[in-house]
This record gives structure tokens, sequence and C-alpha cells, in this order.
């Protein structure tokens, strides 16, 4: 047994991977703060709330990142074969207890900042005035029905579902509620009024998902999932499934149409004619 | 140098090529078998990824290996569930377990073979047949399953009707996941069985090397979670054959017809498949963790930092790995209060994770380091889960997951942490443990030109993917167009394709090191790194009893590198303290 001679070439692999790890850094870093490749500007509050959290956490994140990386590239570099002995230790228990305790405090106080965000996507009851919109989706479509001038959705039978006769949903023709409910393949919305969206699906999972909410729900077969949002800028974002949902998943879209509120009276009442 | 305490009758090697070889029940060989399973998988998984990055950036041009020369939409959909299903099975759970912790486990702890050989020849074969049954999905009438490697219910539940691949393929995929979970069971019970009653006098829990408790702790992680995988299969193959309701709910219309089912709960399937998926990403990466912490310390020279708190975080990891499940379930439907208790159990999951990292670095500090194939890799391995792990934190929450979920964020994400990290820990292992499995040295020139394109190229694949997902990038779409603001994250996905291709590229040099080596590679001795835990005591390769007769006893730690006093800087398990003191 013999100690190893220093080994030819350390010094510059440890001097490429070094850089290599530290350019990994600055390259990432720069990227993730380009405007380019950031969603655009949430058009809710509670978007707001989201982003901020996504924020703080890369911040959290981007500290331990730079650190962890920058410090095992100055370890390789370092610490490379220099023909000396390594310096010998088993551990050292106050340094585990210190990290040990700051990620704890860091990530679960993470977690913990993170739940208002969640809790007023899902807990927060919707107002009575909310406008309720009912959203069914199948293999590739977005069907959403409004409930009508007498603010009641019509009965569903799944036997009665027909798209090719003009009945998407399967409303019940003996129901008189269902009578004048609006069914369409986009979403129209009045500005700065809350909309409660009810989700189904009639098929496989789908998923409603517009990257300017900051929301994203899926549509189970079998469940009727409310969530509820303000839109505060008036425009047309799309809306897309994220679910896996067969062949066609890639081009199951639809779009929001966020408009003031006198649109949205005419919109209604040019619909009801329609119907 | 050596010294050992008992001495046994040589058993004799089996003579015929198919006992020997092919019906083997000795760990090593099925070690291999494993290893080489693991290889050929591989090969069809990047084959089958490259295909999909490049469609994603030449949509319309003719591709080989795809019938009608341009890919569909749904034989798009059939790639990216096979990718997953053959990368997460049968290489990531596959190479690391079932090829390494075969070949190395009983070695380490001084045991002549598994507890039960042929339970564990009969493993390796009910896994061979699991991929048949996996590759034979793309040559049934109707393709490949198209319902991911997640086979959500009821897409993947209702047979043909809900797409091409539906069909047979998708009852191919689930006989394929029924096997191979029936397999990995049997590994699990051989691998606990082996590393509580066949060590060695001396190796007691704490001396064991951190390899043996990831395997460990591993397949304890494979007991429980392969069971419930298990079961869910069952059921959604009596949903699809035997007209059962699992998962199927009442009144569900596909083409305008009613499909005759009720009562069922899609959410039950996705509790089910991630009750065993979450478990499962650390059955791929704990081994990579024992293997990059054993690496790490041999070539740096020094022990493992923390070595109790490394074997203490192992453990902490598979038990935090059972209660998190629920993570990726957010925005499925399930309960928003049960996403509070998930969400703050996965941040606790980054502790024992965070305290590895930094043990990682610990162990480098002050250390005298000999870059080594293997242990570049190694070090790439904690690059990699470092940036592989911090994404993580935002995906634990689900407030971010309202933006993130189902994007390409997720998928840079478990693609670095889960499978390049353990990619990389499995080329750790594999330039480190070549010449004691097979006799002869690999190159170390090009294991280094291997290192060092597949580390940048996986930066530069997976590192923008996270870009193209927190602008709104949808995974699993076959195409960009269906979506306008899609458009504008092209140039990225085209760097990524790139990037995808010249690192697939460099995998021929591994590929021909491998074989080259096998053949033409320096003779190995017997412990080429001066290491010092029990593999390396014996003869290179190891006879079929691993220590012809001479089984060790341990009388120390696995990483006693470079103790003051010494004249040399390593001092092995197996050398007794009579030795020791006269080494000094």
């Amino acid at each position: 047994m013999h100690i190893w001679k220093r080994e030819r070439g350390s010094a510059a692999t440890a001097a490429l991977l070094s850089l290599v790890l530290v350019a990994m850094v600055v390259l990432t870093v720069m990227y993730f703060r380009d405007p380019r490749y950031h969603p655009p500007a949430p058009i809710t509050e509670i978007g707001k709330e989201v982003d901020l959290q996504y924020d703080l956490t890369l911040y959290v994140t981007a500290t331990v990142f730079i650190l962890s990386q920058l410090g095992l590239a100055l370890a390789v570099f370092m610490f490379r074969d220099k023909g000396k002995r390594a310096h010998f230790t088993r551990g050292n228990n106050t340094m585990e207890f210190l990290w040990t305790s700051a990620t704890i405090i860091l990530f679960l106080g993470l977690g913990i900042l993170g739940r208002k965000a969640w809790a007023d996507t899902r807990f927060t009851e919707p107002q009575p005035d909310a406008i309720q919109v009912e959203v069914t989706a199948n293999q590739f479509v977005f069907n959403f029905r409004y409930a009508g001038p007498d603010g009641k959705f019509g009965k569903l039978d799944p036997k009665l579902i027909s798209p090719s006769t003009g009945n998407p949903l399967g409303i019940d023709p003996a129901d008189p509620a269902g009578k004048d409910d609006i069914v369409l393949p986009t979403l129209t919305v009045p500005v700065d009024r809350q909309i409660e969206l009810l989700i189904r699906s009639q098929d496989v999972i789908h998923n409603f998902f517009v990257r300017e909410l900051r929301l994203q729900q899926d549509a189970v077969p079998g469940m009727m999932i409310p969530i509820h949002f303000t839109a505060n800028t008036i425009g047309q974002y799309e809306i897309v499934c994220t679910q896996l949902c067969g062949l066609g998943h890639y081009r199951m879209r639809s779009f929001l149409n966020v408009v003031s509120a006198a649109d949205y009276e005419k919109f209604l009442k040019d619909q009801a004619v329609a119907q | 140098m050596s010294s050992h305490a008992h001495a046994h009758p040589v058993p004799h090697a089996p003579t015929g090529f198919v006992s020997k070889y092919i019906f083997s029940t000795d760990h090593k060989v099925i070690g291999i078998q494993y290893f080489l399973l693991a290889l050929t998988a591989v090969t069809v998984g990047i084959v089958l990824s490259l295909l999909m990055r490049f469609h994603l950036v030449w949509p319309s041009a003719h591709l080989p290996f795809v019938s009608g020369g341009i890919m569909t939409p749904e034989q798009y959909a059939s790639l990216v569930t096979m990718h997953g299903t053959i990368m997460v099975f049968f290489v990531l759970t596959t190479a690391p377990q079932g090829g390494f912790g075969n070949y190395f486990l009983p070695i380490q702890i001084g045991a002549p073979d598994m507890a039960f050989p042929r339970l564990n020849m009969l493993s390796f074969w009910v896994t061979f047949v699991a991929f048949l049954c996996a590759i034979a999905a793309f040559f049934v009438p109707g393709g490949a399953p198209l319902s991911g490697w997640t086979g959500y219910a009821p897409l993947s539940g209702l047979g043909e009707v809900t797409g091409p691949g539906e069909g047979w393929g998708q009852t191919m995929w689930i006989l394929a996941i029924a096997l191979f979970c029936l397999g990995a069971l049997l590994g699990a019970l051989n691998f606990i069985a082996t590393t509580i009653d066949l060590r060695a006098p001396g190796m007691t829990l704490f001396r064991m090397p951190l390899t043996v408790w990831g395997w460990f702790v591993t397949a304890i992680l494979g007991l429980l979670a392969f069971g419930v995988l298990l079961a869910g299969g069952v059921l959604l193959l009596l949903d699809r054959s035997a007209g059962t309701s699992f998962f199927a709910p009442a009144g569900l219309v596909i083409n305008d017809q009613l499909q005759p089912h009720s009562g069922g709960s899609p959410l039950l399937w996705q509790h089910l498949f991630w009750f065993f998926g979450h478990p499962e990403v650390y059955i791929a990466i704990l081994p990579g963790m024992g293997a990059a912490s054993h690496i790490l310390s041999t070539f740096c020279r020094k022990p493992v930092f923390g070595y109790r708190a490394m074997a203490m975080a192992i453990c902490a990891i598979g038990f935090l790995g059972f209660v998190v499940w629920g993570h990726h379930m957010f925005v499925s439907g399930m309960s928003p209060y049960s996403a509070f208790a998930f969400s703050v159990m996965t941040m606790s999951i980054g502790v024992p994770s965070a305290i590895k990292t930094f043990n990682w670095l610990g162990t480098l500090w002050g250390g005298r380091i000999q870059f080594r194939s293997a242990m570049l890799f190694a070090i790439g391995f904690v690059s990699l889960f470092v940036s592989g792990g911090l994404s993580g934190l935002f995906l634990a929450q689900p407030s971010v997951d309202n933006l993130l979920h189902a994007t390409y964020y997720v998928v840079a994400h478990f693609h670095l942490v889960m499978g390049v990290a353990a990619i990389f820990g499995i080329f750790a292992a594999t330039y480190f443990w070549f010449p004691k499995m097979f006799g002869r040295m690999m190159n170390d020139g090009l294991g280094k030109l291997h290192f060092w394109i597949t580390f940048i190229g996986a930066y530069c694949i997976f590192m923008p993917m996270h870009w193209v997902g927190v602008a709104g990038g949808i995974r699993r779409y076959a195409d960009p167009s269906g979506v306008t603001y899609l458009a504008g994250l092209q140039p990225l996905h085209e760097f990524m394709t790139i990037s995808a291709f010249v690192t697939g590229a460099a995998q021929l040099i591994f590929i021909f090191n491998f074989f080259y080596s096998l053949k033409f590679g320096p003779k190995a001795t017997k412990n080429p790194w001066n290491a010092t835990t029990l593999e390396w005591d014996t003869d290179s390769p190891p006879p079929l009893d691993n220590f012809n007769g001479n089984y060790p006893s341990v009388y120390r730690g696995p990483y006693e590198y470079s103790v003051p006093g010494m004249k040399e800087d390593f001092i092995p398990q197996w050398l007794t303290p009579e030795l020791v003191a006269r080494e000094k």
C-alpha cells in the first residue's frame, strides 16, 4: 500500500469544474430574471398574492442555490489534490444542529407564509351576488353554461348528451329552468365582478387553466368543483387544458373574455335572442 | 494484510452456460442482468425522448421509427407515456437497486449471497417479462397507451373509446406495471432479509456503508409502495375487463355513448398511484445518494462528514416520503384543507435533503480531491440534486402550484432531481465499481469527456425548461400551435432539443468505453481506489461466494480515510486492530 501520487491535470480539472458551476449559476440567475420568460401580469388580486409567494420562494431558493453551488465550486477548486494529506474530521454536531435548524425555519416558514394565498383561492366563500357559470369539459372542448334570465340552471341528463344535435351538455328539455340556459364555447365575464365557476367533466379528467388568473383546477368526471375569481383587467386570455386527456389534449383551449359591465349586459341580451 | 475470522468450504460454481449466466442464482450475475436490462431500457427511453424533442421543434419533419413518417398527436402522447414508464420503472428503479444493490449489498456486508438466491432470480425474470410486456405495447393493435406514465383513470380505465392505444396498449401497460411491482416486491423482501440477517461479525448498523443504508431503506420503501400500486393496477384491469367501476363514476359520455359504469372515483386512482409514486422518487434517488456519499469520501480521502446524520437523513427521507403524495394532487379536486398538511410535510422533506447536501459539502471541504470519472459524476450528482431539489420548494406550495402545476417547470424539476441526478449516481457507480465487477479498468479520459458533455448538456436541456414552465408552457402537448402564447417559447425549445441531441450522442462515448474496457481495459487489482469497504477485500471480479470461503470480520466504520498517525491514508473495515497498530 502506498499513498497516491498527486494526480496530473487536477488543477485544470478543478478550475474547469468550478468555472462551469459559476457560469451555470450566473446564467440561471440571469434567465430567471429575464422578463421574456415571466408570465404576463396577473389580472386578479389573488393572482398578485400568488406572485408574491412565488417571488418570496424564488429569493429563498436562489439564496440557497447560489450559496451551495458556489460553495461546491469553491470546495472543488480549493481542495483539489495538492499532494498533502486530507484534513481529518468525522463531522461537527454544532454545524449539523445549525443547518438543520436553519432549514427547518426557512422551509417550514416559507410553507406557512404561503398558506394565505392558497386559502384565498380555495377557502373563502363566493359572494352571494357572484355570477355562476358552469364549465363542462370533454374531449377536447370546453362548454360554458349561463343560467339565463331566470337565474337557474336546467337539469342535465347524460343520456341526452348529443353534440351533433346541438345539446352537448344533455340539458333536459322537460325542465323549464333549462329553456333559457345559454351554452357557449368561450367564457365571457364582466370586469370587477366575482365569477363562480362550477367545473365538471363529461368523460376523462381535464383542467381549466388561465395563466393570467394564476388559477388552475382539474375538471373531474363525477364531481362539480367550484372556484371563484374577480378579474380586474379587460381583455382576452387563453384558457388551456393542462391534464393529459387524450390525443387532442394539445388543442383543447378556449378564451376568457373580460369585458366592461355594459358590454356584458349587451352580450347577455344578444345571447338570449340567439337562443 | 487481510485477516479473516472464519473459513468456510468454497461452493462449486455452476458450469453450464445457462445455469451460470441465464438462470443464475448468483447475486452478482443477477445484478449484471438487471444492469444490462436497464442499459437496454435507457437506450429505448432516450430514443423516445429524442423523437419527442425533435417533434416539438420540427413537427412536420419525417422521423425514423414512426409509422407514417410524420408523428401524429396520439403517437406523441404514446411516446410521452412510454418514455416515462420505461425510464421510471426499468431504468431508475432497476439499475441503482436491482443492479448495483444486488451486486454490492451482499459483498459490502460480507455475505456470500442474498438471503434467498432463488427468489432473487425469480424477481429478475419477472422484471424481464414485465419489460417485454411494456415493449409489446408498441406492437399491439392501436399501439402504445397515451394516458401518461401516471395512467390517470378514467382515461386509462374505459378501453379504446378514449383514444388509440387505450385498448390493447393500455392493457399491456397495466400488465407490465403489475409484473414489475411483483418483481420489485420479491426483491425488496430479499434486500431487507439480507441486510438484517447476513451482516458479517462486527458489521453493526452504524458501520454499514451509506450505500447499504440507501439500498436498505429503498427496499423498505419498495415493500410498502409497490404493493399499493399492484393493487391499484389489478383494480384498473378489472375496470377495463370485468365491468367493475372502481375508478369510473356514473354518467360518463364519450362519442355520444353513455359508458356502463357507476359509483367509482377517479381520485381513488390518483391516491393509490401517488401513494406509490412519491416514494418511487426516493426509490430512484436514495441509492444514488448512498453511492455519491461513498464515492465522494473515497476520492477526497476523508470520512463522510456527519455519517450518522447522513444515515438518519436517509431514514427521515424514507419516512417523510410516504406522507407527501398529496402534493401531486393540489388542483385535483382533493379537499383543499388536506393540501396544507401535504404542503407542510413536503416542505419538511427539504430538511433532511438539505442536511445531506451540507454534509456532502462538508465531506469535500478540507479533502484531497482526486478527479476520477466516478468522482466527477458524484460531484455532478450533488450539483444536480441541489438544482433539482430546490425547485421542489415551489411545487410543494399549493398557492404557487396554481401557476406551475402541469407546466414544463414540473418536468424540469423531476428530470433534474430524480432523472439526471439519479442517472449521475448510476454513472458514478459504474465508473467506480466497473473494475470490481468485470476485473478491468474503464478508460478515465473517455469517462471525463463523457462527464463534461453530459454535465453541461444536462443543464442546457433542463435549466431552460424551468423558464418555459414559468411562462405557462404546458407539458405533454404534442404541438405548441394549439395555444397562441406558446409560440414565444419556441426558441428555448429549439435550444433544449439541440442540447438533447448533443448530450444523447455523448452517451455513445460511455457505451463504447463500457464495452471496449470489458474486453481491452487494463486488468484491475483487488483495490484500485485504495478504498475501505468489504468489496475491495476480494478478487476483481469476486468468486462465486464472494470471499473464497474466508468471510471477513469488521472492526470499524466504513470511511476511515486520512486517520492521523497512520502511514497509509485509509484503514479498511476488515483490517484487525493488531495489523492497524503495526501500520502506525
